[in-house]
């Protein structure tokens, strides 16, 4: 068996466990597609027939869910994701250098992955630790009173 | 609940966790057990107690409030011996007590009065003894046991209780639009799709104190009688989520959720449901869309979904804050409720105060209580002692207001006068170096960024006003702009089908109305007079303070400074990007914005 069809063969697996667990309603979508964006870090198409065909709705009905939410991604990302709050609180303290000096070492424009696929970087909307702005999600790791001159030692923590 | 001679809070945020918290944690219990002494001290986790990088791990012994800093695990048999075996502090690891050691809730000064937040930082949230011990599911066990629904739902109509989401809807009217509605199966939900920039008050409440809002929709599914709810909480929010599953799992275990609530007849089961990032969602419709397992897109109402919601059949959606205050109100009455607030809004707010004033973080004040008491004596004032220009209210659709109108009293009619809304509390204070235009495109962004799509008016619309602002803070304003802004503006209110269309225009009409000279100093002098559009800004270095240290050169992330060292710098205009970061690590004021 070739790495793609392991690759595909691992991920429709991976699909019919969740749904066995979660369920097979259309109230289940979110959770399920959650579920294998965090398992896949996005939701191939090969995820997306696989959960049409078992949940019996029409693929473009899963791929219209799964492109709506900002936290279910149709892209591959990278191993680490970062999240830049972009909201307004962090933005009045000075967001925008932390922003800058994230774009300037990975060399990457907001929604872009670098080549090595190690990062992700994107802007989200606010993560509601606005006291301590500002703020940046790598992974599940929550980063407060960001100044510009941290970002490359908060990084450098991730292999 | 068990009392402990002793309580220790052990710092857990990523730093401390990185150096090793956890094993501290671990190794405290096995010494505490060893000594004989775990059932006279507890351990709890808690969030970060001081700046981490320089004290981490760190923790907190209460009641005496000594605050260890820079412990590994080797230092807790010692610590243990020392401190709670010969009661003296250690003094080698001890440090000065931080004077906050919560940076998003303060001890609440004067002016405030604590309903809502009354439990958060006071019980152990994970434990729902510590919820009995302050009256908790009283006011449930009086609701089923001494009270008809009806008589519920006159007692939150008498209090006056209105949504804390934003809308300001009477609650109880709200309850009997459910209850009287036709149909066997009713639902509950609470709204905690928090998503307001700047609004953080939900996420506390469900972290701090889980069961209050559980314990308010149970009465209200009690009033109207449904047998099922959701909490729909956004997936940002990893805490409060794990932190309710497991309060609904222990009210479950007691009979509190489930069949015969209590030994009554009354059954009403909860569950979570998490978003998946999409602001939209905290709209009711889109929210039960969002469940039902769709694309989160409002629709129209009616019909409201009192009649018709989740999976067609009547459903009452109330906000987090809304259902917290219920318990309360049943239990020390709807006349306690009313003696606060105005005529017409009663009761506390919290609010979330962020940006650049002192303290920032969360607060809970009556209605009535003015701007400026909200901002100078609970908030401390401005930062570094600033001018301050306007306090943006009610999130990414709410308005700026400006000084002129800071002795407004806060109540949900006011703020509307004020071209602004109640929201749901977010609070952003500005001083004078924000440029409001600046803060006007920055806000259409959002709520550009954020629209669902579904209706032309609110999809189209706030991406010309993007267009718009953009182009006046890049310096290409023109002169019709100004009055193409206000024509758009009352096009998107009137025709957009939900309340994120409708009071998306909100941040430029409430900044053009009281902010109208920024303007045009950007459109017809190509200036901004707070220094902050790149286009229209140059940075420079003065030759006097300029010591040549080269810290600026060797920050500028496109080498656009050059200098000797001990010389005068030069910035380069043709490569300056206008980051401002030369700006921000001179130390001797060297780099002028003019």
């Amino acid at each position: 068996m070739s790495v793609v069809e392991n690759k595909e063969q691992e991920t429709l697996e991976f699909v019919r466990d969740t749904i066995s667990q979660i369920g097979l309603t259309r109230a289940d979508l979110i959770p399920i597609l959650q579920t294998i964006t965090n398992k896949f870090g996005y939701i191939s198409q090969v995820a997306i027939r696989e959960v049409a065909a078992l949940l019996k709705l029409p693929t473009k009905e899963i791929s219209s869910v799964a492109t709506f939410y900002r936290m279910l991604s149709t892209e591959p990302r990278g191993k680490h994701l970062i999240q830049f709050c972009e909201s307004a609180p962090c933005h009045v303290v000075g967001g925008r250098q932390v922003l800058h000096k994230l774009k300037e070492i990975l060399d990457l424009e907001p929604g872009q992955s670098s080549a090595d696929n190690k990062w992700t970087l994107i802007t989200t909307s606010c993560l509601g630790v606005c006291g301590i702005g500002p703020v940046i999600l790598i992974d599940t790791d929550l980063y407060g009173n960001v100044q510009p001159d941290q970002v490359k030692s908060i990084l450098s923590r991730y292999e | 609940m068990t009392f402990y001679r002793s309580t220790v809070l052990v710092s857990v945020d990523p730093i401390c966790v990185e150096k090793g918290a956890y094993e501290l944690i671990d190794t405290l219990n096995d010494e505490l057990i060893k000594q004989g002494l775990i059932d006279e001290v507890q351990v709890l986790e808690t969030t970060r107690l001081g700046d981490p990088t320089k004290f981490g791990p760190d923790l907190t012994v209460y009641p005496e409030g000594t605050h260890y800093t820079n412990l590994t695990y080797y230092d807790i048999p010692r610590l243990v011996e020392e401190h709670f075996i010969k009661g003296r502090v250690l003094k080698q690891y001890a440090a000065k007590m931080m004077d906050n050691i919560d940076e998003e809730l303060r001890a609440p000064r004067s002016k405030e009065i604590r309903v809502v937040l009354r439990n958060i930082g006071v019980i152990d949230p994970r434990n729902i003894e510590d919820y009995f011990a302050y009256d908790g599911y009283m006011a449930l066990g009086k609701a089923l046991t001494e009270m008809t629904p009806e008589e519920v739902i006159q007692e939150i109509l008498d209090a006056k209780l209105r949504g804390r989401g934003g809308a300001g809807f009477p609650t109880g009217l709200k309850w009997r639009f459910a209850r009287q509605a036709q149909g066997d199966i009713k639902y509950l939900i609470c709204n905690a799709d928090e998503g307001d920039p700047g609004a953080f008050m939900n996420r506390r409440v469900l972290e701090g104190d889980p069961h209050s809002v559980i314990e308010g929709m149970i009465i209200a599914a009690y009033a109207i009688g449904a047998r099922q709810g959701y909490i729909y909480c956004r997936a940002e929010y990893p805490i409060a989520v794990s932190t309710m599953t497991l309060a609904i799992k222990q009210a479950r275990a007691l009979g509190l959720l489930g069949k015969n609530i209590l030994g009554t007849n009354f059954s009403f089961d909860l569950e979570i449901r998490m978003g998946a990032g999409a602001f939209v969602c905290g709209e009711e419709t889109a929210l039960m869309a969002s469940i039902e397992g769709s694309r989160g897109e409002p629709r129209a109402r009616p019909p409201f979904p009192a009649n018709k919601g989740l999976w067609g059949k009547p459903t009452n959606i109330n906000n987090v804050e809304t259902y917290a205050n219920v318990p309360q109100i049943i239990l020390k009455g709807a006349e306690w409720f009313s003696s606060m607030g105005t005529e017409k809004s009663k009761g506390t707010k919290t609010f979330a105060l962020a940006g650049d004033v002192k303290n920032t973080g969360l607060i809970e004040v009556p209605f009535g209580i003015t701007l400026q008491e909200i901002i100078y004596d609970v908030g401390g004032g401005i930062k570094g002692d600033k001018k301050f220009k306007a306090v943006q209210t009610g999130g990414p659709m709410g308005g700026c207001i400006p000084e002129k109108l800071l002795n407004l009293p806060v109540d949900y009619e006011t703020l509307g006068q004020a071209g602004s809304i109640m929201g749901s509390g977010g609070m952003i204070v500005m001083d004078e170096d924000t440029c409001m235009v600046d803060i006007a495109r920055f806000f259409m962004e959002f709520t550009q960024d954020e629209s669902c799509g579904k209706c032309v008016p609110c999809r189209v619309g706030t991406h010309r006003l993007l267009e718009i602002l953009e182009a006046i803070c890049n310096g290409e304003g023109k002169q019709e702009d100004i009055a193409e802004l206000r024509e758009l503006s009352d096009q998107i209110k009137k025709n957009s089908l939900c309340g994120l269309g409708q009071g998306a225009p909100n941040p430029v009409v409430s900044t053009l109305e009281h902010f109208l000279d920024e303007y045009e100093a950007h459109i017809y002098e190509k200036r901004c007079p707070a220094k902050v559009c790149r286009s229209l800004i140059k940075f420079e270095i003065l030759d006097g303070p300029c010591t040549g240290c080269t810290v600026c050169a060797r920050n500028c992330p496109v080498n656009a400074i050059s200098g000797e060292r001990k010389a005068t710098h030069v910035i380069n205009q043709d490569i300056c990007i206008k980051c401002g970061i030369c700006h921000q690590v001179c130390q001797f004021d060297a780099i002028k914005i003019s």
